[in-house]
Protein backbone atom coordinates (compact mmCIF):
# COMPACT_ATOMS: atom_id res chain seq x y z
CA UNK A 1 0.00 0.00 0.00
CA UNK A 2 1.44 3.28 -0.92
CA UNK A 3 0.84 6.39 1.59
CA UNK A 4 1.24 9.73 -0.37
CA UNK A 5 1.71 12.30 1.43
CA UNK A 6 1.32 15.78 -0.31
CA UNK A 7 1.36 19.35 1.10
CA UNK A 8 -1.63 21.35 0.24
CA UNK A 9 -2.01 25.13 0.02
CA UNK A 10 -5.14 26.53 1.51
CA UNK A 11 -5.35 29.98 0.81
CA UNK A 12 -6.85 32.41 3.25
CA UNK A 13 -10.27 33.79 1.97
CA UNK A 14 -9.68 36.84 3.38
CA UNK A 15 -6.90 38.36 5.11
CA UNK A 16 -8.31 40.16 8.18
CA UNK A 17 -11.39 40.91 9.92
CA UNK A 18 -13.77 43.61 7.66
CA UNK A 19 -13.30 46.13 10.36
CA UNK A 20 -9.78 45.99 10.18
CA UNK A 21 -9.70 46.13 6.24
CA UNK A 22 -11.90 49.06 5.81
CA UNK A 23 -9.37 51.44 8.09
CA UNK A 24 -6.26 49.98 6.09
CA UNK A 25 -7.53 50.23 2.57
CA UNK A 26 -8.45 46.58 1.59
CA UNK A 27 -7.99 42.99 2.75
CA UNK A 28 -4.04 43.56 3.06
CA UNK A 29 -2.44 41.22 5.35
CA UNK A 30 -2.50 43.19 9.13
CA UNK A 31 -0.05 43.26 11.98
CA UNK A 32 -0.85 42.65 15.14
CA UNK A 33 -0.76 45.93 16.21
CA UNK A 34 -3.51 46.71 13.71
CA UNK A 35 -5.45 43.86 14.50
CA UNK A 36 -5.51 44.35 18.34
CA UNK A 37 -5.96 48.52 17.83
CA UNK A 38 -8.26 49.35 14.89
CA UNK A 39 -11.93 49.19 15.42
CA UNK A 40 -11.82 47.51 19.27
CA UNK A 41 -13.39 50.69 21.21
CA UNK A 42 -17.12 49.70 21.91
CA UNK A 43 -19.77 52.26 20.57
CA UNK A 44 -22.82 50.84 19.73
CA UNK A 45 -25.40 49.53 22.25
CA UNK A 46 -24.66 52.15 25.60
CA UNK A 47 -28.62 52.18 25.33
CA UNK A 48 -28.26 54.11 29.03
CA UNK A 49 -26.17 57.23 30.39
CA UNK A 50 -24.08 56.90 33.33
CA UNK A 51 -26.06 58.06 36.08
CA UNK A 52 -22.71 59.50 37.40
CA UNK A 53 -22.18 61.92 34.32
CA UNK A 54 -25.52 62.14 32.54
CA UNK A 55 -24.19 64.91 29.91
CA UNK A 56 -22.06 62.32 28.11
CA UNK A 57 -22.33 58.48 26.86
CA UNK A 58 -20.25 55.70 28.93
CA UNK A 59 -17.45 55.96 25.77
CA UNK A 60 -18.00 59.94 24.17
CA UNK A 61 -15.57 62.01 21.69
CA UNK A 62 -16.84 64.97 23.81
CA UNK A 63 -15.19 65.10 26.74
CA UNK A 64 -12.29 66.39 25.23
CA UNK A 65 -12.38 69.80 23.40
CA UNK A 66 -10.11 68.27 20.69
CA UNK A 67 -12.25 67.44 17.67
CA UNK A 68 -10.64 64.70 15.11
CA UNK A 69 -13.04 62.84 12.67
CA UNK A 70 -10.79 59.66 13.41
CA UNK A 71 -9.52 58.86 16.82
CA UNK A 72 -7.42 55.98 15.12
CA UNK A 73 -5.29 58.47 13.07
CA UNK A 74 -3.41 58.58 16.59
CA UNK A 75 -1.30 55.32 16.10
CA UNK A 76 1.23 54.58 18.59
CA UNK A 77 5.02 54.96 16.67
CA UNK A 78 6.29 51.59 18.95
CA UNK A 79 3.22 49.38 17.72
CA UNK A 80 2.51 48.52 21.54
CA UNK A 81 -0.21 45.86 21.86
CA UNK A 82 -0.62 44.05 24.90
CA UNK A 83 1.87 41.24 23.86
CA UNK A 84 5.12 43.61 22.42
CA UNK A 85 4.48 46.05 25.23
CA UNK A 86 4.90 43.16 27.85
CA UNK A 87 7.77 41.15 25.87
CA UNK A 88 9.48 44.63 25.90
CA UNK A 89 8.99 45.93 29.31
CA UNK A 90 10.18 41.85 30.61
CA UNK A 91 13.42 42.15 28.88
CA UNK A 92 13.91 46.00 30.55
CA UNK A 93 12.84 44.16 33.81
CA UNK A 94 15.24 41.87 33.33
CA UNK A 95 17.98 43.96 32.75
CA UNK A 96 17.33 45.99 35.71
CA UNK A 97 17.28 43.06 37.84
CA UNK A 98 20.97 42.40 36.95
CA UNK A 99 21.78 45.95 37.86
CA UNK A 100 20.26 45.70 40.85
CA UNK A 101 22.36 42.35 41.20
CA UNK A 102 25.42 44.21 40.12
CA UNK A 103 25.08 46.90 42.30
CA UNK A 104 24.40 44.06 45.29
CA UNK A 105 27.50 41.91 44.55
CA UNK A 106 30.06 44.83 44.08
CA UNK A 107 28.76 46.39 46.97
CA UNK A 108 28.31 49.71 45.35
CA UNK A 109 26.33 51.42 47.78
CA UNK A 110 28.67 51.18 50.68
CA UNK A 111 30.73 52.84 48.22
CA UNK A 112 28.99 56.09 47.56
CA UNK A 113 29.69 58.89 50.16
CA UNK A 114 27.05 59.09 53.21
CA UNK A 115 25.94 62.82 51.96
CA UNK A 116 25.47 61.55 48.18
CA UNK A 117 23.38 58.83 49.15
CA UNK A 118 21.83 61.09 51.57
CA UNK A 119 21.28 63.52 48.40
CA UNK A 120 20.16 61.04 45.93
CA UNK A 121 17.44 59.96 48.90
CA UNK A 122 15.89 63.18 49.36
CA UNK A 123 15.51 64.09 45.73
CA UNK A 124 14.46 60.85 44.45
CA UNK A 125 12.01 59.54 47.35
CA UNK A 126 9.49 62.26 46.97
CA UNK A 127 9.66 61.48 43.09
CA UNK A 128 8.03 58.45 43.98
CA UNK A 129 4.16 60.71 44.26
CA UNK A 130 5.22 62.12 41.24
CA UNK A 131 5.28 58.67 39.41
CA UNK A 132 1.97 57.59 41.48
CA UNK A 133 0.26 60.99 39.84
CA UNK A 134 1.45 60.18 36.72
CA UNK A 135 -0.05 56.73 36.77
CA UNK A 136 -3.45 57.65 38.13
CA UNK A 137 -3.68 60.37 35.19
CA UNK A 138 -2.75 58.38 32.67
CA UNK A 139 -5.22 55.49 33.60
CA UNK A 140 -7.57 58.78 33.54
CA UNK A 141 -6.65 59.39 30.19
CA UNK A 142 -7.47 55.52 29.44
CA UNK A 143 -11.05 55.51 31.11
CA UNK A 144 -12.37 59.02 29.45
CA UNK A 145 -10.62 58.99 26.57
CA UNK A 146 -12.02 57.65 23.01
CA UNK A 147 -10.25 55.10 20.89
CA UNK A 148 -8.16 52.24 21.46
CA UNK A 149 -5.26 53.88 19.72
CA UNK A 150 -5.29 56.80 22.10
CA UNK A 151 -6.29 54.68 25.43
CA UNK A 152 -4.92 51.54 25.01
CA UNK A 153 -1.19 52.87 25.16
CA UNK A 154 -2.43 55.16 27.78
CA UNK A 155 -2.89 52.68 30.05
CA UNK A 156 0.40 51.20 29.11
CA UNK A 157 2.14 54.57 29.85
CA UNK A 158 -0.02 53.94 33.22
CA UNK A 159 1.63 51.07 34.41
CA UNK A 160 5.01 52.27 33.38
CA UNK A 161 4.46 55.30 35.65
CA UNK A 162 3.85 52.66 38.48
CA UNK A 163 6.87 50.67 37.42
CA UNK A 164 9.01 53.71 37.55
CA UNK A 165 7.67 54.62 41.46
CA UNK A 166 8.16 51.05 41.87
CA UNK A 167 12.06 51.59 41.08
CA UNK A 168 12.19 54.50 43.11
CA UNK A 169 10.85 52.38 45.83
CA UNK A 170 13.33 49.62 45.22
CA UNK A 171 16.10 52.57 45.26
CA UNK A 172 15.28 53.73 48.13
CA UNK A 173 15.31 50.37 50.04
CA UNK A 174 18.76 49.68 48.30
CA UNK A 175 20.55 52.85 49.81
CA UNK A 176 19.34 53.09 53.10
CA UNK A 177 16.33 52.15 55.86
CA UNK A 178 12.67 51.74 54.73
CA UNK A 179 12.14 54.85 56.91
CA UNK A 180 13.89 56.36 54.13
CA UNK A 181 10.35 56.17 52.04
CA UNK A 182 8.30 57.72 55.23
CA UNK A 183 10.73 60.77 55.04
CA UNK A 184 10.75 61.28 51.45
CA UNK A 185 6.65 61.18 52.04
CA UNK A 186 7.01 63.54 54.32
CA UNK A 187 8.92 66.34 52.27
CA UNK A 188 6.49 65.68 49.64
CA UNK A 189 3.80 66.78 52.26
CA UNK A 190 5.50 69.31 54.31
CA UNK A 191 8.64 70.79 52.96
CA UNK A 192 8.18 73.76 50.88
CA UNK A 193 10.34 73.08 48.16
CA UNK A 194 8.53 70.41 46.88
CA UNK A 195 5.02 72.29 47.45
CA UNK A 196 4.78 74.03 43.89
CA UNK A 197 5.26 70.56 42.39
CA UNK A 198 2.98 68.60 44.11
CA UNK A 199 0.00 71.42 43.72
CA UNK A 200 1.14 70.91 39.64
CA UNK A 201 0.02 67.25 40.38
CA UNK A 202 -2.78 67.41 42.27
CA UNK A 203 -4.22 69.95 40.45
CA UNK A 204 -3.54 67.62 37.36
CA UNK A 205 -5.13 64.85 39.41
CA UNK A 206 -8.93 66.83 38.58
CA UNK A 207 -8.32 67.74 35.26
CA UNK A 208 -11.59 66.75 33.12
CA UNK A 209 -10.13 66.66 29.59
CA UNK A 210 -8.16 63.31 28.61
CA UNK A 211 -6.32 65.43 25.68
CA UNK A 212 -5.45 68.04 27.81
CA UNK A 213 -4.72 65.81 30.78
CA UNK A 214 -2.44 64.36 28.26
CA UNK A 215 -0.49 67.49 27.33
CA UNK A 216 -0.23 68.15 30.74
CA UNK A 217 1.18 65.25 32.22
CA UNK A 218 3.38 63.04 29.52
CA UNK A 219 4.18 66.26 27.70
CA UNK A 220 4.79 69.19 29.66
CA UNK A 221 5.54 67.78 33.46
CA UNK A 222 7.10 64.47 32.50
CA UNK A 223 9.02 66.36 29.17
CA UNK A 224 10.78 68.83 31.95
CA UNK A 225 11.12 66.03 35.00
CA UNK A 226 12.69 63.18 33.06
CA UNK A 227 15.91 65.05 31.50
CA UNK A 228 16.03 67.35 34.49
CA UNK A 229 16.05 64.93 36.94
CA UNK A 230 17.75 61.35 34.93
CA UNK A 231 19.59 63.62 32.91
CA UNK A 232 21.06 66.02 34.50
CA UNK A 233 20.69 65.34 38.06
CA UNK A 234 21.64 60.98 38.09
CA UNK A 235 23.60 60.80 35.28
CA UNK A 236 25.62 64.08 35.31
CA UNK A 237 25.97 65.12 38.58
CA UNK A 238 25.54 62.33 41.15
CA UNK A 239 27.35 60.24 39.20
CA UNK A 240 30.34 62.47 39.03
CA UNK A 241 30.41 62.01 42.50
CA UNK A 242 30.48 58.51 43.00
CA UNK A 243 26.70 57.69 42.73
CA UNK A 244 27.56 55.29 39.75
CA UNK A 245 24.99 52.61 41.10
CA UNK A 246 22.03 55.29 41.41
CA UNK A 247 22.44 55.43 37.81
CA UNK A 248 22.69 51.57 37.36
CA UNK A 249 19.26 51.58 39.29
CA UNK A 250 17.35 53.88 37.70
CA UNK A 251 18.68 52.92 34.04
CA UNK A 252 15.12 52.22 33.14
CA UNK A 253 13.60 55.78 33.53
CA UNK A 254 15.44 57.75 30.95
CA UNK A 255 15.42 54.71 28.54
CA UNK A 256 11.30 54.66 28.81
CA UNK A 257 11.01 58.37 28.22
CA UNK A 258 13.27 58.18 24.92
CA UNK A 259 11.07 55.65 23.89
CA UNK A 260 7.70 56.97 24.94
CA UNK A 261 8.52 59.90 24.00
CA UNK A 262 8.14 58.95 20.57
CA UNK A 263 4.29 58.10 21.18
CA UNK A 264 3.42 61.67 22.62
CA UNK A 265 4.92 63.55 19.87
CA UNK A 266 2.84 61.38 17.37
CA UNK A 267 0.07 61.90 19.11
CA UNK A 268 -0.03 65.67 19.43
CA UNK A 269 1.70 66.21 16.25
CA UNK A 270 -1.25 64.08 14.40
CA UNK A 271 -4.18 65.84 16.31
CA UNK A 272 -2.38 69.31 16.06
CA UNK A 273 -2.54 68.98 12.04
CA UNK A 274 -5.81 67.90 11.31
CA UNK A 275 -7.25 71.29 11.89
CA UNK A 276 -6.24 75.10 13.55
CA UNK A 277 -8.68 74.71 16.12
CA UNK A 278 -6.79 71.36 17.66
CA UNK A 279 -3.32 73.28 16.72
CA UNK A 280 -4.46 76.50 18.56
CA UNK A 281 -6.17 74.20 21.22
CA UNK A 282 -3.27 71.83 22.07
CA UNK A 283 -0.23 74.19 21.52
CA UNK A 284 -2.11 76.83 24.38
CA UNK A 285 -2.29 74.06 26.39
CA UNK A 286 1.21 73.03 26.29
CA UNK A 287 2.84 76.61 26.97
CA UNK A 288 0.67 77.20 29.58
CA UNK A 289 1.18 73.79 31.52
CA UNK A 290 5.00 73.69 30.46
CA UNK A 291 5.50 76.80 31.75
CA UNK A 292 4.05 76.06 35.33
CA UNK A 293 5.48 72.69 35.06
CA UNK A 294 9.00 74.67 34.60
CA UNK A 295 7.84 77.00 38.18
CA UNK A 296 6.98 73.70 39.55
CA UNK A 297 10.30 72.02 39.29
CA UNK A 298 12.76 75.51 39.63
CA UNK A 299 12.95 74.75 43.61
CA UNK A 300 13.60 71.10 42.94
CA UNK A 301 16.09 71.30 40.35
CA UNK A 302 18.19 74.27 42.96
CA UNK A 303 17.32 71.51 45.66
CA UNK A 304 19.16 68.73 43.55
CA UNK A 305 21.75 70.49 41.42
CA UNK A 306 22.73 73.91 43.27
CA UNK A 307 23.72 76.65 41.72
CA UNK A 308 23.59 75.26 38.30
CA UNK A 309 20.28 74.17 38.86
CA UNK A 310 18.15 76.82 37.07
CA UNK A 311 20.63 76.17 33.75
CA UNK A 312 19.53 72.60 33.70
CA UNK A 313 16.28 73.05 34.18
CA UNK A 314 15.97 75.84 30.94
CA UNK A 315 17.74 73.42 29.31
CA UNK A 316 15.34 70.64 29.88
CA UNK A 317 12.86 73.45 28.65
CA UNK A 318 14.81 74.14 25.59
CA UNK A 319 14.96 70.48 24.97
CA UNK A 320 10.70 69.79 25.63
CA UNK A 321 10.08 73.24 23.27
CA UNK A 322 11.99 71.76 20.59
CA UNK A 323 9.59 68.64 20.16
CA UNK A 324 6.98 70.89 20.08
CA UNK A 325 8.32 72.34 17.49
CA UNK A 326 9.06 69.39 15.64
CA UNK A 327 5.06 68.31 16.48
CA UNK A 328 4.08 71.48 14.54
CA UNK A 329 3.01 73.44 18.03
CA UNK A 330 5.82 76.29 17.99
CA UNK A 331 4.07 79.76 18.32
CA UNK B 1 20.84 36.78 -15.14
CA UNK B 2 20.02 33.81 -12.82
CA UNK B 3 17.62 34.66 -9.25
CA UNK B 4 18.78 34.79 -5.82
CA UNK B 5 16.07 33.79 -2.98
CA UNK B 6 15.44 33.82 0.71
CA UNK B 7 13.06 31.73 2.49
CA UNK B 8 11.56 32.67 5.96
CA UNK B 9 9.07 31.03 8.05
CA UNK B 10 5.65 32.49 7.59
CA UNK B 11 5.10 34.59 11.03
CA UNK B 12 4.41 37.43 12.39
CA UNK B 13 8.62 37.83 12.71
CA UNK B 14 9.07 37.74 9.54
CA UNK B 15 6.38 40.02 7.95
CA UNK B 16 7.58 43.06 8.38
CA UNK B 17 11.08 41.40 6.47
CA UNK B 18 9.25 40.19 3.92
CA UNK B 19 7.73 43.61 3.48
CA UNK B 20 10.77 45.47 3.84
CA UNK B 21 12.42 43.18 1.11
CA UNK B 22 9.64 43.51 -1.50
CA UNK B 23 9.79 47.68 -0.83
CA UNK B 24 13.05 47.75 -1.20
CA UNK B 25 13.46 45.58 -4.47
CA UNK B 26 11.10 46.19 -7.05
CA UNK B 27 11.85 43.20 -8.85
CA UNK B 28 11.32 40.34 -6.11
CA UNK B 29 8.94 38.20 -6.31
CA UNK B 30 7.16 36.77 -2.65
CA UNK B 31 5.81 33.36 -3.52
CA UNK B 32 3.87 32.06 -0.21
CA UNK B 33 3.65 28.08 0.75
CA UNK B 34 2.04 26.61 3.53
CA UNK B 35 4.41 27.42 6.54
CA UNK B 36 7.00 29.51 4.65
CA UNK B 37 7.59 32.91 2.26
CA UNK B 38 10.43 32.88 -0.75
CA UNK B 39 11.12 35.48 -2.07
CA UNK B 40 13.07 35.47 -5.75
CA UNK B 41 15.25 38.17 -6.95
CA UNK B 42 16.91 38.35 -10.04
CA UNK B 43 20.82 38.59 -9.62
CA UNK B 44 20.32 40.81 -6.26
CA UNK B 45 18.59 41.16 -3.10
CA UNK B 46 19.00 43.67 -0.20
CA UNK B 47 17.39 43.27 2.99
CA UNK B 48 18.13 47.38 4.91
CA UNK B 49 17.56 47.53 8.49
CA UNK B 50 15.81 51.24 8.51
CA UNK B 51 13.16 49.99 6.17
CA UNK B 52 12.47 47.13 8.34
CA UNK B 53 12.80 49.85 11.78
CA UNK B 54 10.65 52.23 9.94
CA UNK B 55 8.13 49.28 9.33
CA UNK B 56 7.63 47.99 13.28
CA UNK B 57 8.82 51.41 15.04
CA UNK B 58 11.21 49.53 16.87
CA UNK B 59 15.30 48.86 16.56
CA UNK B 60 15.97 45.80 14.50
CA UNK B 61 19.60 43.89 14.63
CA UNK B 62 20.13 41.84 11.09
CA UNK B 63 21.07 38.63 12.80
CA UNK B 64 17.70 38.31 14.43
CA UNK B 65 16.70 37.55 10.91
CA UNK B 66 18.42 33.97 11.08
CA UNK B 67 15.98 32.99 13.72
CA UNK B 68 13.64 32.92 11.16
CA UNK B 69 15.32 32.94 8.14
CA UNK B 70 14.58 29.11 6.31
CA UNK B 71 17.37 29.00 3.13
CA UNK B 72 18.81 31.38 1.18
CA UNK B 73 21.03 31.20 -2.83
CA UNK B 74 23.37 33.65 -3.42
CA UNK B 75 26.65 35.22 -1.83
CA UNK B 76 26.18 36.91 1.46
CA UNK B 77 27.45 40.49 2.13
CA UNK B 78 26.47 41.98 5.18
CA UNK B 79 27.17 44.58 7.81
CA UNK B 80 25.01 46.07 10.24
CA UNK B 81 23.14 48.29 8.36
CA UNK B 82 22.16 45.80 5.25
CA UNK B 83 22.17 42.05 4.39
CA UNK B 84 22.43 41.76 0.74
CA UNK B 85 22.69 38.69 -1.86
CA UNK B 86 23.94 38.67 -5.04
CA UNK B 87 26.20 36.43 -7.39
CA UNK B 88 29.03 39.02 -7.22
CA UNK B 89 32.06 37.74 -5.72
Amino acid sequence: MNIDLQAREITPLRHTYAHVAQRIGGDKTATRYQEATLGAQPETNFHYRPTWDPEHALFDRGRTAVQLADWYALRDPRQFYYATWTITRARQQDAMESNVQFVESRGLVGKMSDAVRAKACEVLMPLRHVAWGGNQNNASICAYGWGTAFTAPALFHAMDHLGVAQYLTKLGLALDEPGVLEAGRNDWLNDPRWQVLRRYVEDTLVLKDPFELFVAQNLALDGQLYPLIYGSFVDEHLALQGGTAVAMLTAFMPEWHDESARWIDAVVKVAAAESAENKALIAGWAQTWADRAQAALAPVAEFALGSTGQQALTDARQALDARLAKSGLAG
Amino acid sequence: MSNVFIAFQANEESRPLVEAILADNPNAQAAHSPGLVKIDAPNRLTIRRKTIEELTGKPYDLQQLHINLITLSGHIDEDDDQFSLSWKH
